[in-house]
């Protein structure tokens, strides 16, 4: 032990170089950091969003609405292919996960069970009595939601592009979760708004054979159905109800851009938007077909008006009006901009940090370390003297070496992260107690001080290590259970669990045998 | 510069025969903190228990009462707000409101419509019912296996007794930890998992040390009495133990009084367990040895393994 070949001072020394190399650029401000050379250590830690202010937000994508809305649609084609096919048919339903029909006669059941076999050929279908069931498969299931969220991923991340915020951080979480990181933001109202809309938006004809009034009486003809209209806005005879056809004219997928700007003839906020050439044409058949009949913008299930088609429309653009803010026109051409969501979103947790407090924080923790490692140094210098000093000037590398690998990992640095350093300030320096009280032992046992220090090493190594393995067992498990912040503490407890036993061991002992063959000390001044 | 030798190195306290002293005090003390539980009940945080916290910093110092005032009549229930760590800074916590996730933001939006403008929002934590059960589910999780896993070490370490006195003396640590909360009444929240997390690490490395040196002694003088014995290795590590608890103790009382308010009581906690855990290592997990049949056999058992050093040095 009291041996030190010159490769292993040089790897000692090697280790601490790159640890500090790679924790300098935190102490240098920012843009000089990001003009140094790729080859170079340049990145700073990476701080959480409690420490430099942020908003946090965690989202469900309900699958759900998927699901029911594919459901719905099966619904749909099975029934256009009984009647087409002139099978008798009733209860025609669908459950959260299937779609059931019943037909009595077991000739039409037969044929029926060879179209419907056409109408989704990945889904089981089987035959109870004289039901025909239409089950989605586990797979058909998994299939839905994983594109659903992935396609939610995508349109999150245009919506939050749209809105200027700088480095969103937007992952998924589990099965059917989202975690949307936006650092800077300390009043996410904005952000959430335009996450709480879906923005499907599609142009329907206003149903005007049937009376609203009748609608809303409960009598709603089939193919109809009845809309609210958008706060502050009435549809015909000041109803704040409108009955349209349930057939889309055409869908909001078609759209290629929408911006917000201001009507020609009374001046309020509209937006303006363009078709893509089937949008365009679809468009353009429908307004020439129904001049002098109104047609209804649908968004999200309301509607936003309902103008009367004054001449064809023919080249593909048109514009919304609606009773519109400009911050109203704004955020939804920038919906519509970025596309519709598959499916509603929930905000499950949200945690936003102001500038201030991050700030506060920061500021706070590296006051709170400074002193902590002050007064630990002074402490062990006190306890130990000369070999006291050499531990903590292994407390000092030890605290570059955490930065410096936390940098290097690019692992989000928190609040409860700056407490697991200063606990590891705290406990780095057990290793070197339980060495030095062990050599001073060995001394007492009357061994020389070469003797003693070897024999203090290698008695103490074991039980380090022991303990040292039971506290990276906590701090494993705080990871993998742990969520946001509590992850930070454990990544920074871990690391420094790590460097600890590094410093305490390897770079005490290369101080202590280099003096100890430099000056031969008779006794030990432990 | 001289060394301070803070404990003698020839020191003898008498731990293991006040043993049952020790273990009737923490026998009370556990009891007792059962008892808070259940009495005075946790006061969880909003990660459990779902809710809304918000702290704001208003220009001048917080009329707290006039906040109240604007806060109690809006319909979100109990509000408790609290002044935090500066006058002008007042967090306000708002209880889990009926009616899922969504009406957790309705909440947050009447809160800021009623406190008007002028203040500042300094944080804001909305957590809704579904995921406030998941995290205490994962909470609970991870201490039940921090301590599983501990003792599978510690028995692949050492002999079954010791992982079983390590981990009476770690449940002993974490329920007192959790008893004091209920006491205080300090929030009992994500950070107080790792806080106790961490506690449980901290103490049992403190038994670890100990424990290794049981383990060489118990080679060493095979004719030993065992009480006689633990208590030397006991008072041989006092130094250690006491020099490495005060270490800590030193940098956790600098993140208690300058880390700031957010992290206060997550030090606390700390410091709470680096105290009881030092405590449970010395006066508990070693005498508990003593009634769990570390007989000859386990000696015999270890002794198979004879250094010849410590035998030269026995002589």
């Amino acid at each position: 032990m009291v041996n030190f070949p010159t490769w292993k001072k040089v790897l000692v020394a090697l280790i601490c170089f790159i640890g500090l190399a790679f924790a300098a650029p935190n102490f240098a401000p920012k843009d000089v950091t990001e003009q140094l050379p790729s080859w170079l250590p340049n990145q700073q830690v990476n701080l959480g969003l409690d420490l430099r202010g942020g908003s946090h937000l965690l989202l469900e994508v309900e699958v759900q609405a998927v699901i029911d809305e594919y459901l719905e649609a099966l619904v749909g084609s099975a029934r256009d292919e009984l009647r087409s096919e002139r099978i008798r048919y009733r209860s025609l339903s669908k459950t959260e996960t299937s779609v059931g029909v019943t037909i009595p006669d077991a000739v039409d059941r037969e044929k029926a069970l060879e179209l419907l076999r056409g109408v989704d050929a990945g889904a089981e279908i089987s035959v109870e009595g004289d039901r025909i069931i239409i089950e989605m498969t586990e797979a058909q299931k998994i299939e839905r939601r994983v594109s659903a969220v992935q396609q939610s991923i995508e349109i999150i991340r245009r919506r939050i592009d749209e809105t200027g915020v700088r480095e969103p951080t937007i992952q998924r979480q589990g099965d059917d979760r989202i975690i949307v990181q936006l650092p800077g933001i300390d009043d996410p109202e904005r952000v959430k708004d335009l996450l709480g809309q879906t923005a499907k938006m599609s142009f329907h004809l206003v149903d005007i054979q049937n009376s609203v009034e009748e609608a809303l009486a409960g009598r709603v003809p089939p193919g109809s159905m009845l809309l609210p209209m958008i706060e502050g806005a009435s549809g015909p005879g000041n109803l704040n109800a409108i009955l349209v056809k349930k057939r889309v004219a055409v869908s909001g997928e078609n759209l290629v851009d929408a911006q917000p700007s201001f009507d020609g003839r009374d001046n309020q906020p509209v937006v303006s938007f363009r078709f893509d050439t089937l949008g365009a044409k679809k468009f353009g058949k429908i307004t020439t077909d129904n001049v002098r009949r109104p047609f209804a913008i649908v968004l999200d299930g309301q509607v936003l008006s309902a103008p009367v088609i004054q001449e064809p429309i023919l080249g593909g653009a048109g514009q919304i009006s609606g009773n519109f803010s400009v911050q109203n026109t704004q955020d939804l051409s920038l919906l519509l901009r970025a596309g519709a969501l598959p499916a509603p979103l929930t905000i499950l947790e949200e945690r936003t940090v102001g500038p201030g407090l991050g700030a506060d924080s920061i500021a706070a923790g590296e006051i709170a370390c400074l002193v902590g490692l002050i007064a630990v140094i002074i402490f062990m210098a006190i306890a130990y003297g000369r070999f006291g000093i050499y531990a903590d000037l292994a407390l000092m590398a030890n605290i570059f070496l955490i930065l410096g690998m936390l940098s290097m990992l690019q692992a989000t640095l928190t609040l409860p992260g700056i407490a697991g350093i200063v606990l590891t300030i705290g406990m780095a320096v057990d290793a070197n107690v339980l060495i030095f009280e062990r050599i001073r032992e060995e001394v007492r046992l009357g061994r020389n001080p070469i003797a003693a220090v070897d024999a203090g090493y290698s008695r103490a190594l074991t039980t380090i290590i022991d303990s040292n393995l039971t506290t990276l067992i906590a701090a494993i498990l705080l990871f993998s259970f742990g969520s946001g912040p509590i992850k930070g503490f454990s990544v920074t407890l871990a690391i420094g669990i790590v460097t600890s036993m590094f410093t305490a061991i390897m770079l005490t002992r290369l101080f202590v045998v280099t003096w100890l063959r430099a000056k031969r000390p008779d006794t030990l001044p432990l | 510069m001289k060394p301070l030798n803070l404990i003698p190195a020839d020191i003898d306290l008498a731990f293991i025969p006040k043993r049952k002293l020790f273990f009737v005090f923490s026998f009370i003390l556990v009891i007792a903190s059962i008892g808070m539980v259940f009495t005075k009940g946790l006061n969880f945080g909003i990660d459990f228990k779902g809710g809304i916290l918000i702290e704001v910093r208003t220009p001048e110092a917080a009329d707290i009462g006039k906040m109240r005032g604007q806060l109690n009549n809006i319909g979100l229930g109990e509000v408790s707000l609290q002044e935090f760590g500066e006058p002008t800074d007042v967090l306000i916590r708002i209880p889990r409101q009926d009616g899922g996730e969504k009406a957790q933001q309705e909440a947050v939006n009447t809160v800021k419509a009623a406190l008007g403008e002028g203040v500042t929002y300094r944080r804001t934590e909305v957590v809704g019912p579904q995921v406030s059960q998941e995290l205490l589910r994962d909470g609970l999780m991870a201490v039940s296996l921090a301590i599983l896993a501990i003792l599978v070490y510690i028995w692949f370490r050492f002999e079954w007794q010791f992982g079983v006195g390590a981990v009476c003396a770690l449940v002993h640590d974490v329920v007192t930890t959790i008893g004091i909360f209920a006491l205080l009444g300090f929030e009992f929240n994500l950070s107080t998992v790792a806080a106790v997390l961490t506690i449980a690490g901290y103490s049992i490395n403190d038994t670890v040390v100990v424990y290794d040196r049981v383990r060489e002694k118990l080679r060493k003088y095979k004719k030993m009495d065992l009480p006689d014995l633990l208590n030397l290795a006991i008072n041989r590590t006092l130094s250690r133990t006491v020099i490495t608890s005060l270490t800590t103790l030193l940098a956790l009382l600098a993140l208690f009084f300058l880390g700031g308010e957010v992290i206060r009581d997550f030090s606390f906690a700390m410091i709470w367990g680096v105290i009881i855990g030092t405590y449970s290592s010395i006066c508990l997990a070693v005498p508990l040895l003593i009634y769990f049949g570390l007989d000859d056999r386990a000696r015999g058992g270890i002794a198979g393994d004879d250094d010849p050093e410590i035998i030269e040095e026995a002589q």
